[in-house]
């Protein structure tokens, strides 16, 4: 399966291992990447809210660049960050929906000789592509080191799952999707009813008291569900969730020690990949202690604890699809 | 149009009625000018009078009608005025009284399909005048028709045994005729059995519902077939033949005493997903309550120790009837009963409210469902009527109702189900009264219509309850402050104060919406009626007939119809039962004769009209290699026509000629001194 690849800033940065491990699967998978050429910044969250149409323009240039890639049939982008993921996607919907927005875009775009047509291109979020397209399956018949004995809390955060888009792969409210594909790499995953609250973004620069507390409030959940760690698909959330985890704890007086790790980095483990090359050890909060815990053995079935006589029962849930 | 009809028309004597309908019609249409055009205009096409007058359908309208047949001799009337839904009875009643067979009355509605949709004077009275031309054209080429005279059997079959279905019943049965009632489930009851309380006046449901129960169970003229469903509906109004799968109880009822010894030696124990609405347990040999109607358990096979691993008995052993009443070797049954007319009240279901993982059913252990709750408020439901957390002791100190679970969103049901507030406020009375504890509702809007509600509302207020007006964003069990721990937080927006606010609770009750059965579609099917978008099923009117649907028999009643609470209920059981009993008392039942029929000679037998057909008229015959159309059974609306390849079916008052000749009135028609063929050019506007 071969598609357009938008890496985005991060992952050239910040997010690093998050670019080496999702290299590093990918072939296992039977994914090809090709690296959009000459891509530019998507205008992450901010630009949007500044000046409207140079940022659809921006993102159109990215679109456009696609656009021209020719792979077998439609045009297929692939942003394994959130924020690069919503605004390729959202630009390609307005243009669509705003004939208006769609003729501004592509005067400017004229500038530089590019031309985007709305709908031309298919714009995916990596674990889109992962779940959907190479399916849990496949993913399960890769794991050769089961991740037993891990607990891990799934984070969403509140880009990839908005309802607007074209097509929400999963429940907006409640997803699930991230759960599963962990669940199929041998880790025990925790209920995580934060998992699309919001990390605190960019206010980590405006009002950092807010960023703060969004953030002790997402390291909290994960340590009240006795989480070893927090599996996130973002560049953002990881940045804020990982490397301001030192803050929190000296602003609120905790003591989490929460490592914060991308999914595909799991996977490449679980894969049986060495970890020099998932970019293990770029986080701020050491992984090494959380990933000793994983077993080679699976752990013994959970013990049901036998309700008490009088308690009432529990409403069964639907098996997973 | 080389199949328009060219001679005959001259031959009638056409009276051409124009109706003002106060200023409904006359509002907007020039309808003196209309009626002078046609009587000038449409002369050669066999017009002989043309009138306009303010109440067409009042008494002296009609009468002009009559005395226009009788003096001027006419042969055939149109009437121009509302739709044939409300008055074509009207008109051809009145032709019919002075000597005129009713079925060559043609109407033609220019309020509804003019003066009501159009604001352009001009144009609509030239579409009222190109609609009238139709009606002319098209009636010369009516014919007289008899109407189709059905007797009606007397026997009814109600389907559900719900209040609406045991209601429907009682009436009928009570006044002297024979009723067969089909439930599903063991017991009849339905959901109303499984409440506690009923809102507003808080009597206790089973107390006003047994009664009921019991009066089906011994009435002379019912025959209750519980466990039972209907497989086939056969036939047509008066004489429908109905197949019905009376599942195999494996108890023997005729010599069950009911003394319940088999459940109490069952070994199995499940949960009860059906009566309890998984709250309780059950034995897989089981009577769904205590006061089950009839009282006679099932052997539920799936989780039943001998069916599943072929040993146990100990129902059987322990059976101290002789012979044994346990057989395990009962099958099911297929009986068929033939029946006049049908009463379809099957209910509705509730809203899965795993379908909202954010308020947390299904994940987090105190948020119930308000079916749940009822059995957790039910004195024989499973704590005894104590109002408990999930671990069966704990009395919460907090509740938090949820109002709109899956109602009034876009995103499940736009629809409002009605009962959820006044069931919510019923609901906080009772944790009030059994737990003392502080009680939030979190509604949209209050909805408290109807008699005694709203009092009931202020008495709750005054109980002190709290009221939080928004939509909850979620229930989560994520605390972030030591107040939450422990506790289940309700996060929602306060519309009132326009603030976020997180409010802990202990238990949350969720007011799920009311949807229809998930077989609706395929019930309606079986039985020749239709859904609405939303899954209920239709009726034929929605104020004006309520309980009849578009097939004549078929009534309906209760939920199945729309969500309602019991009085509304009980009150569609008793009209649906009202409808039945004087269509029994007439003995039989005129139907209208616009009907399709079949030429033999043409049909091919390719059988392309037979699974077409929504009332099930179409059948085929084998023998004779051609398709053959019930008439009784046929309402007439022309699809198979439609369908047909070999052009061999024709529907009366439909046939080729009526229709071409209406196309050619209102296309061809030469008005206003403008040439023949510029009233099309001149009604575009109108028309797009």
């Amino acid at each position: 399966m071969k598609y357009g690849y938008y890496p985005g800033c991060s992952l050239e940065r910040n997010a690093i291992a998050y670019h080496e491990s999702a290299m590093a699967v990918a072939p296992l998978l039977g994914i090809e990447f090709v690296e959009v050429e000459d891509w530019n910044c998507c205008g992450a969250t901010e630009y949007m809210s500044v000046h409207m149409l140079p940022a659809y323009a921006l993102i159109g240039r990215n679109l456009a660049l696609a656009a021209q890639h020719q792979l077998n049939g439609k045009p297929r982008l692939v942003a394994p960050c959130s924020a690069c993921f919503l605004n390729l996607a959202k630009t390609d919907k307005y243009m669509a929906e705003d004939p208006r927005l769609a003729r501004l875009v592509n005067e400017a775009l004229a500038a530089g000789g590019l031309h985007y047509k709305p709908g031309s291109v298919q714009v995916r979020h990596l674990l889109h592509i992962i779940v959907e397209d190479v399916g849990y399956e496949a993913v399960a018949a890769k794991v050769v080191k089961p991740l037993y004995n891990l607990r891990v809390a799934p984070y969403y955060g509140c880009l990839i799952v908005r309802p607007t888009l074209q097509q929400p792969f999963d429940n907006p409210e409640y997803p699930t999707s991230l759960d599963r594909l962990l669940r199929v790499l041998g880790a025990k995953v925790v209920d995580f009813p934060v998992k699309t609250h919001c990390c605190g973004g960019h206010m980590t620069q405006i009002s950092e008291e807010t960023a703060l507390e969004l953030i002790r409030r997402l390291l909290k959940n994960a340590a009240d569900y006795g989480a070893d760690m927090i599996v996130t698909l973002c560049p953002m959330c990881q940045l804020n969730l990982d490397g301001y985890q030192e803050q929190v704890n000296r602003r609120f007086g905790t003591d989490y020690r929460i490592p914060v790790l991308y999914f595909t980095q799991l996977m490449g483990l679980a894969f049986g990949l060495p970890p020099e090359i998932l970019g293990f050890g770029k986080e701020f909060v050491d992984a090494g202690p959380a990933l000793a815990k994983i077993g080679a053995e699976p752990p013994p079935p959970e013990k049901k604890e036998r309700p008490p006589k009088e308690a009432l029962p529990m409403p069964a849930m639907p098996a997973e699809r | 149009m080389s199949t328009a009809p060219s001679s005959s028309k001259s031959q009638e004597r056409i009276g051409v009625y124009v109706c003002h309908c106060g200023s409904n019609i006359a509002g907007l249409v020039d309808v003196k000018d209309v009626a002078q055009w046609a009587g000038r205009e449409l002369a050669e096409d066999g017009v002989v009078i043309a009138r306009d007058y303010q109440f067409m359908c009042s008494n002296l309208g009609q009468e002009l009608i009559e005395a226009d047949i009788k003096e001027q001799g006419l042969t055939r009337v149109v009437v121009a005025a509302c739709s044939p839904h409300l008055h074509e009875a009207t008109f051809r009643t009145a032709c019919q009284r002075a000597g005129l067979n009713p079925y060559l009355c043609e109407m033609v509605s220019i309020r509804e399909q003019v003066s009501w949709v159009h604001t352009d004077r001009d144009l609509a009275t030239a579409k009222a005048k190109a609609l009238i031309a139709g009606g002319v054209e098209r009636v010369a080429w009516h014919e007289p028709l008899e109407p189709l005279i059905v007797p009606i059997n007397p026997t009814t079959l109600v389907v559900g045994g719900g209040i609406a279905g045991i209601q429907a019943a009682l009436e009928i049965a009570d006044s002297g005729y024979p009723v067969i009632l089909v439930e599903r489930e063991p017991s009849i009851g339905g959901h109303m059995a499984q409440f506690d309380k009923t809102f507003p006046t808080l009597d206790c449901a089973a107390c006003i519902l047994t009664p009921k129960m019991v009066a089906v169970g011994s009435h002379p003229n019912i025959t209750l077939l519980t466990y039972s469903e209907v497989e086939r509906v056969d036939g047509y109004v008066g004489s429908f033949l109905v197949t019905i799968r009376k599942k195999a109880r494996y108890v023997n009822a005729e010599t069950c005493t009911g003394c319940g010894l088999c459940i109490e030696k069952c070994p199995v124990r499940v949960v009860d997903e059906v009566f309890e609405a998984g709250l309780g347990y059950r034995k897989a040999v089981y009577r769904s309550f205590p006061q089950a109607v009839p009282k006679y358990p099932v052997i539920d096979t799936e989780h039943c120790t001998y069916f599943q691993r072929g040993k146990c008995k100990a129902c059987q052993i322990f059976c101290p009837t002789q012979p044994k009443s346990i057989n395990f070797e009962q099958k099911d049954e297929i009986i068929q009963v033939e029946v006049g007319n049908i009463i379809l009240a099957t209910g509705y279901e509730l809203f899965d409210c795993r379908r909202i993982p954010q308020y947390g059913y299904g994940r987090l252990a105190n948020v119930y469902t308000s079916l749940e709750f009822e059995r957790l408020c039910n004195a024989a439901g499973p704590t005894g009527g104590e109002v408990v957390l999930r671990d069966g002791v704990t009395k919460p100190k907090t509740v938090g109702i949820i109002h709109c679970v899956g109602s009034r969103d876009s995103k499940y049901n736009s629809y409002c189900s009605v009962i959820c507030c006044m069931q919510s406020l019923k609901f906080a009375h009772l944790v009030k009264e059994r737990t003392g504890a502080e009680v939030y509702n979190f509604y949209i809007d209050m909805r408290t219509p109807f008699k005694d509600y709203d009092e009931f509302y202020q008495k709750v207020l005054a109980e002190g309850v709290h009221f939080v007006r928004g939509r909850v964003a979620e229930v989560t069990d994520a605390a972030r402050h030591p107040g939450e721990e422990g506790k289940i937080i309700v996060q929602v927006e306060d519309t009132l104060i326009g603030r976020q606010r997180r409010i802990p609770v202990d238990m949350v009750i969720l007011s799920a919406a009311l949807e229809p059965r998930r077989d609706a579609q395929e019930v309606a099917h079986k039985f020749g009626i239709a859904c609405s978008a939303n899954g209920w099923f239709i009726e034929k009117h929605p104020k004006l007939d309520p309980v009849a649907t578009m097939t004549e028999g078929i009534f309906i009643a209760g939920c199945a119809q729309g969500p309602k609470d019991i009085p509304a209920t009980v009150a569609q059981g008793a009209a649906a039962a009202a409808r039945v009993i004087g269509r029994i008392h007439q003995g039989h039942l005129a139907l209208e004769p616009v009907r399709a029929s079949v030429i033999a000679e043409r049909c091919s037998g390719c059988r392309i009209c037979n699974n077409l057909c929504p009332f099930n008229a179409i059948s085929f015959r084998e023998d004779l290699g051609v398709t053959e159309i019930n008439p009784a059974l046929c309402q007439g609306c022309g699809t198979c026509v439609a369908a047909c390849p070999a052009g061999a079916i024709t529907g009366t008052q439909f046939s080729n000629e009526q229709v071409f000749a209406q196309i050619e009135g209102l296309l061809m028609l030469d008005f206003s001194g403008a040439p023949r063929g510029a009233a099309v050019r001149m009604l575009e506007p109108a028309l797009s």
